[in-house]
């Protein structure tokens, strides 16, 4: 089984990398990009039923920092 | 004193750590990331640099080496211990000190020596210093913007626990904050250099009252 997460900054935590994507967006001419925000995305191929629980705990522990980050998981 | 510097694939200011450490009279251990255990030490240093290439987070992946495990130990036990720059990053991954290094809010690298003020002098880091006090320390590096939740930063201010701040922040840190100490005062964590302020001849000795100071307070202990 694969699983996919996501990493962003948590609403509220100021994204520098977002704003300058946002700007350079800008400079090019796209108008109406009102927020940008970067996250990561990570993909785990795990052993077949991994459970939901375990997945949360490597997200915890290590994959997101979560003083500062949220994160999602998508089993695929 | 006895010390121990831990040494991570990427750390760069381990020997400079070590130098600044001996100057001031430690003995010092350099200890590498695999070994499982500290040697019976005072104090821990976890020096800069850029450990495991800051793959995932910086620090991330050093906190969760066999070696932090014991540095875990040792500051449940009492033990001392000091994170600069790097270390600062691993000292927050592992949860010794609270809020976390994000991306300087500038977005680039910064590297120069840089002014700041003493916060407090009640700890045995800061205590050959005097409150109020400027200091100038280098500082190196692309991830020092502080940042933590508005409880955890009204318990760091009122529990006296800001260390250090910027005089002109450089990087977006909250509260202008450039190093903290844990809840017992006994580990410090700061993105500034020290032990890159001991030497005359690499640009100034502000650092040595730091080192000069544990080393007093650590060895009548």
């Amino acid at each position: 089984m694969k699983a996919r997460v996501h990493v962003m900054l948590k609403d509220g935590v100021l994204d520098p990398q977002g704003a300058a994507i946002q700007h350079a967006l800008g400079t090019l001419g796209f108008k109406g990009v009102e927020d940008v925000r970067q996250g990561k995305v990570i993909e785990l191929d795990l052993a077949d039923g991994t459970s939901a629980d375990t997945i949360a705990q490597m997200c915890e522990k290590l994959l997101a920092n979560t003083v500062i980050e949220s994160y999602r998981v998508e089993v695929l | 004193m006895r010390a121990a510097v831990i040494v991570f694939p990427g750390s760069n200011c381990d020997r400079d750590m070590a130098v600044a450490l001996k100057a001031a009279g430690a003995d010092v251990t350099m200890v590498w990331h695999k070994d499982a255990e500290l040697p019976d030490v005072d104090l821990v240093a976890v020096p800069g640099g850029f450990s495991f290439g800051d793959y995932l987070r910086c620090g991330a992946i050093a906190a969760q080496s066999p070696i932090c495990k014991g540095v875990v130990a040792h500051v449940e036990r009492g033990g001392y211990a000091l994170g600069v720059c790097n270390g600062f990053q691993v000292l927050t991954e592992t949860g010794l000190l609270p809020g976390a290094l994000m991306r300087n809010a500038g977005l680039k690298f910064i590297c120069k020596t840089v002014e700041l003020n003493v916060v407090t002098s009640d700890s045995a880091f800061t205590e050959a210093y005097t409150a109020g006090d400027t200091v100038d320390f280098p500082v190196a590096h692309h991830d020092g913007n502080y940042t933590i939740d508005a409880e955890g930063l009204a318990r760091l201010h009122g529990e006296d626990r800001v260390a250090f701040t910027y005089g002109d922040n450089p990087n977006g840190s909250i509260d202008d904050i450039a190093g903290i100490l844990s809840e017992n005062r006994r580990v410090l964590g700061m993105m500034p250099h020290p032990e890159r302020a001991v030497d005359a001849g690499h640009g100034g000795t502000d650092g040595q009252a730091l080192f000069r100071g544990l080393l007093g307070q650590l060895t009548n202990a």
